[in-house]
Order: C-alpha cells, then structure tokens, then sequence
C-alpha cells in the first residue's frame, strides 16, 4: 500500500475544474515533484494534501487514512511555502521550537530537537536571529527546519526556490535533496522549474489544465514523454511537419528529405520532435538520420553554443559543447544534421 | 548644487510656517492659561483645574468608558477583519463602506436612534453604561478598523496561519502567539486613537447624561475663562504623550530589540 494516495481528486472552483481526476500514489520515503505552468492545478493539488483547500471529490489517504475531513493542524503534515512564511516576532529557535510546543513536547527534548535541526541546516550560529536579519536562503532553510521537526509525516514544498536568485537556488536545491535523503521523509514539491524537478525527484508529475500528462522518473519523462505537451514542456524541442512514406517502416519525409524512425507511426501527417542536443553537425554516421540545410545563426550561451539550421521551411535548433577549440562553419553556409532514429519523437499532428 | 541648496531652503521655510501655524495658536492658549492670577504668570488655572473634584471624576469616568470601548471595539473588530482577510475578501468594500459611516452621519442623529431604540421595548438599556460603550464603539469603528486593517496587510497573514496549521496550532493558539504579537503596533494605535476620541467626546455623553470628561470641559468653558485653556493644554499634552507612546514603541518593535518586528 502507498503511503499517500490521492485516488480521483477534484477541485472545482464555481464552474471552473483546477484539479480533474488527479490520482497519485507516492511510497514512503519518496520524492515526487509537481511539474506544470501556471494554473495547472499542481499547487491546489499540494493545498488540498495540506488541507488548506477541500476537494470537491475524491479522496486523500495518508498511511491508509483518509484525511479529507481532517484540519490541517491535525493531519500531519508539513509545509514549506515560497514566501517562507516564518513568524517575524520569533527567532529562528523559536520558529522551530512553535510546532514542538504545540505538540507537547517536554523542554528537554524540545532543546535537543532544535539543536538538530539547526544542525540540520548548517544554522548553529544563526539560532538567535530574527526573519528579518536572515538571507532569503537562510529564512527558506530556517523554514524547512520548522516544517521538520515535528517529524510531519508528509512534507509539502509549495515553489521554495522561486523567490531566489539563481545560484542560491541550485545550492539550496541541493541541500533540500541531501536533507530528504538524511530524514527519508515522504515529499511532495511543486515547481514550475524543470531543471529543479528533474534534478531533485525520484518522480515527477507533469500536469496540464487540472489534469496529469505523464507520471515517470526524470529519465522517463524527459526521453521518453507520453503527450505532446510533456515533450514541449521539458526541455527544448524542435517540431517538424513531416509526411507518412512508409507507416510500418517509420518512414518520413521532411522537406523533401527521408527520415526514418525507430518504430512504425500511424496517420498520414506526423509531429516530428528532435531535442537539440541529439543532432550532430557534418558527421556523416552510418545509419542515421541525415538532413541538409543552412547554417542562419550562432547563439553563445555560456556552457553551449546553440546554431539555428534552416532546413525547407523549418528553423532547427543544434546544441554543441562550447569548447576552446570549437570550429563552426560561417553562417549562410551549407550543412547537414545528422541523428539516430531513436532520437525522432513522433505524435499524431 | 545651489539649486539643490534653494530646494532645501524652500523646504525649511515651509516647515517652520507649518510650525508657526501650530505652535503660535498653543503658545497663546497657553500663555492664556496662565493667567489665572491678576498681574503675574501662574499656574493657578491648572490649580483650580486639579483641585475641582469632578475633574477627577469625570476623567475617570471616561477613562474608564475608553478602556471599555476599547476592549469590546478590538474583540468585535479584530476577528471580523481577520474573517474578511481570509474568508471573506469579497466582504471588504461593503465593511470599508459602513466604516466611513460615522463620518457621514452626526453623533447627533447616531444617539437619538440610540435613545429611541433602546428607551423600551425587549432591551431597555438607555440608562446603561453599555449603550454609551456600544455608541462609542460605533464612533471609533472607523480607525480601530483602518488600524487593525493596516496591520494585517503589514503581514503575510494567510501565509502565517496556514504555517501555524500546518506545524499543528490551533485557531487559539495561532491568535495569541502569531497574529496579535505581529500586529502589537497596530492594536498600539488603534487603543490610543479610540481613548482619544472617548475621552473629549461631547454629545453621547450629553444625550444619554452621562457625567463623563466631554461635557465637563464644555461647562467649564462656558462658565471660566482660564481654565478652559489649561484644560485645552492638559489634554493636548495626554493626546502627545500618547503618539509619543505609539512612535516609541512602533520603533521598539521595528528595531526587533524586545519582542521582534513586523518585517
């Protein structure tokens, strides 16, 4: 039996449906992670786990138990929010020992926990210190040291990261991944950030209007996605307009020029995807997929370089490492792109 | 350079004008009051003024009527506006709209529906104190709501609650030890702006004969001269004292030295 179950949850707000069908269930000591653009429904989703939001339908199981008509200081769980949300009239101790002494704990043990817990955090030195005399980096691990230490049997983690800059956000990340594994505890984490659910989340849930696209591991969902939506969502995506040759043998024409791919397609006008770091330029592989265009542009993006390839009248994105000896024809100039049939990602147009 | 110098001078003239229209005005009624002694400068007026028994009597009688409003003005008020912040956003313009009601209507028209109301009928409370506490609530609804209303848009109110819930507080709990003790400097202002309107308030107290501070300062100042001018300066002095309180501590709590901000 799963530790969280959500088995057909809905949310209606008047006549307009946030969450349809949502069912999920996550083991214990799982990392699952919201994935979907504004408004998909994947924060109500992580509101009604919490119970700051009643479904309309549905029904919601911790450890077995259905918790639909429980308060929210009653189920269990945890919740870090995007804002933080620490008690500005409290220290740092005195946030984390809040849910303790609610809960009753004796003095001593509420004193050891505090201490763990900010050893948790790397935060000895910072027990002290008010909301407002902390980093936003400190005050989001201040608050994950709060949700934590009453032991929640679930944690909830509503975009933590997003009111961070960028670097803090990849070092917290990290931290909130090794913190996860230390404790084991069950965690669900919306975001709208693919990288941060791709590099935290044993799973990941995409979701679209209210409703669940793929379920999957990051390798799954990001190689291997299920809907057009999934594969557009993650990562980036070159979509060609291709027509049927042969649908047994997967055989495509695009602009003229034959593509085949890995297995048989269906219809007579396909979605042809290609993720941009799957294209090879003027290597002439055995066996691959080959086609001829024009070099328009050269994109320098840090780490990579991205050359925009104009094949028909379909513009190509093509990612290279960007190394000291990189050699790149000018721009205007003929090329070809190659790639395995593995990498063509079809769906019905 | 000197234009910025020209701006700066502009500003200070403009400042010590604003202080001479202030300060002049209480500077006469003060030297006024001080001549209760025919030929030399006395505080014989504040003399006579604290030697007058129902001076103390009827302060005390407002005081007393001003920590009572004050005590059923914030538990009527803070729960409704904490309901409308969390609950009921939609509420707000109509709670916004009878707040401005006092100012529309005279206290006038406010205690002869009082009077009428509640003179018979199933509650005849038109010699209670609690119909004068109940009229001056109404009174001071207008502040005691804006006050408390800015203090909650100071905080990240649901945020706060809904992290209270979640570690397992109660509503109880999540009232005293988060919501109240971040908007002290709010409760500040709004306990002392009620104490000042209750303690110079004049026609309830008239009206529902009451013998409260209001009516006393207008008898005095049609029966003396001097003495209502040190009255003037006396309750000016309390009304300072008292925004010197709030400025004292808004800027205790703000610098989080004693009991934390509201940052």
């Amino acid at each position: 039996m799963a530790f969280l179950e959500l088995d057909g949850v809905v949310k209606r707000f008047g006549r307009n449906v946030v969450v349809d069908g949502f069912t999920l269930a996550v083991q214990e000591g799982e990392f699952v992670s919201f994935l979907g653009g504004s408004g998909c429904g994947k924060t109500t989703t992580l509101r009604m786990i919490a119970g700051f939001e009643t479904p309309t339908g549905g029904s919601i199981r911790i450890h077995g138990s259905d918790v639909v008509a429980l308060a929210p200081n009653k189920r269990g769980v945890g919740m870090v929010f995007q804002n933080y949300a620490l008690f500005p009239n409290m220290t740092v101790r005195r946030n984390i020992e809040f849910g303790l002494k609610v809960a009753r704990w004796r003095p001593a043990e509420i004193a050891q926990r505090v201490e763990e817990m900010l050893s948790l955090i790397h935060m000895e030195e910072l027990g002290e210190r008010y909301p407002h005399q902390m980093s936003g980096g400190q005050q989001q691990r201040a608050s994950l040291a709060r949700a934590l230490a009453v032991k929640p049997k679930v944690l909830l983690l509503d975009e933590p990261l997003s009111a961070l800059d960028a670097k803090i956000r990849a070092s917290l990340r990290t931290e909130i991944r090794a913190i996860q594994q230390k404790t084991g505890i069950t965690t669900i984490y919306v975001t709208h950030d693919q990288e941060e659910a791709l590099s935290l989340s044993d799973r990941i849930v995409v979701m679209q209007a209210g409703k669940i696209e793929q379920v999957g591991t990051p390798f799954e969902i990001y190689n291997h996605p299920a809907t057009a939506f999934v594969a557009s969502f993650i990562g980036n995506l070159n979509i060609l307009e291709a027509a049927v040759l042969d649908p047994a043998l997967g055989l495509l024409a695009v602009a003229g020029q034959q593509v085949q791919a890995a297995g048989p397609v269906t219809g007579s006008r396909v979605k042809l995807a290609l993720r941009p770091e799957m294209l090879s330029l003027n290597e002439g592989v055995p066996g691959a997929n080959s086609l001829a265009g024009r070099l328009t542009t050269v994109v320098f993006l840090g780490s990579i370089v991205r050359l925009g390839i104009r094949i028909g009248d379909h513009d190509l994105a093509l990612d290279r490492f960007n190394t000291p000896h990189l050699a790149l024809p000018a721009v205007g100039s003929d090329v070809s792109i190659s790639f395995p049939r593995e990498a063509c990602l079809v769906s019905p147009l | 350079m000197s234009g910025g110098r020209a701006r700066r001078g502009w500003a200070w003239l403009w400042l010590f004008l604003g202080f001479l229209y202030f300060f002049i005005p209480l500077l006469g009624t003060f030297l006024f009051s001080l001549h209760g002694r025919r030929g030399v400068l006395s505080f014989a007026a504040y003399h006579k003024v604290f030697a007058d028994p129902q001076f103390l009597e009827t302060f005390s009688f407002s005081l007393q009527m001003a920590v009572l409003t004050i005590i059923v003005g914030l538990c009527l008020i803070i729960p409704t506006v904490i309901w409308i912040h969390l609950r009921a956003p939609w509420a707000k313009p109509v709670v916004e709209t009878c707040s401005l009601l006092p100012f529309v209507i005279p206290p006038i028209v406010l205690v002869f529906g009082l009077i009428r109301m509640y003179s018979s009928g199933p509650l005849p409370l038109v010699s209670s104190r609690f119909l004068l506490v109940a009229g001056y609530v109404v009174l001071a609804f207008p502040y005691i709501y804006r006050s408390v209303d800015a203090g909650l848009r100071a905080m990240d109110l649901r945020g706060l609650t809904e992290a209270a819930q979640s570690l397992g507080a109660s509503w109880g709990t999540i009232m005293f030890k988060v919501v109240l003790p971040n908007m002290r400097v709010a409760l500040l202002s709004a306990a002392f702006l009620t104490f000042s309107i209750v303690i110079g308030e004049l026609t309830l107290a008239v009206m529902l004969a009451w013998p409260a501070f209001g009516p006393y300062m207008a008898l005095v100042g049609r029966d003396l001269a001097y003495e209502p001018a040190a009255l003037a300066i006396l309750s000016f002095l309390l009304t300072w004292g008292l925004i010197g309180l709030i400025q004292f501590a808004s800027r205790r709590i703000a610098s989080g030295s004693t009991i934390g901000g509201t940052h």
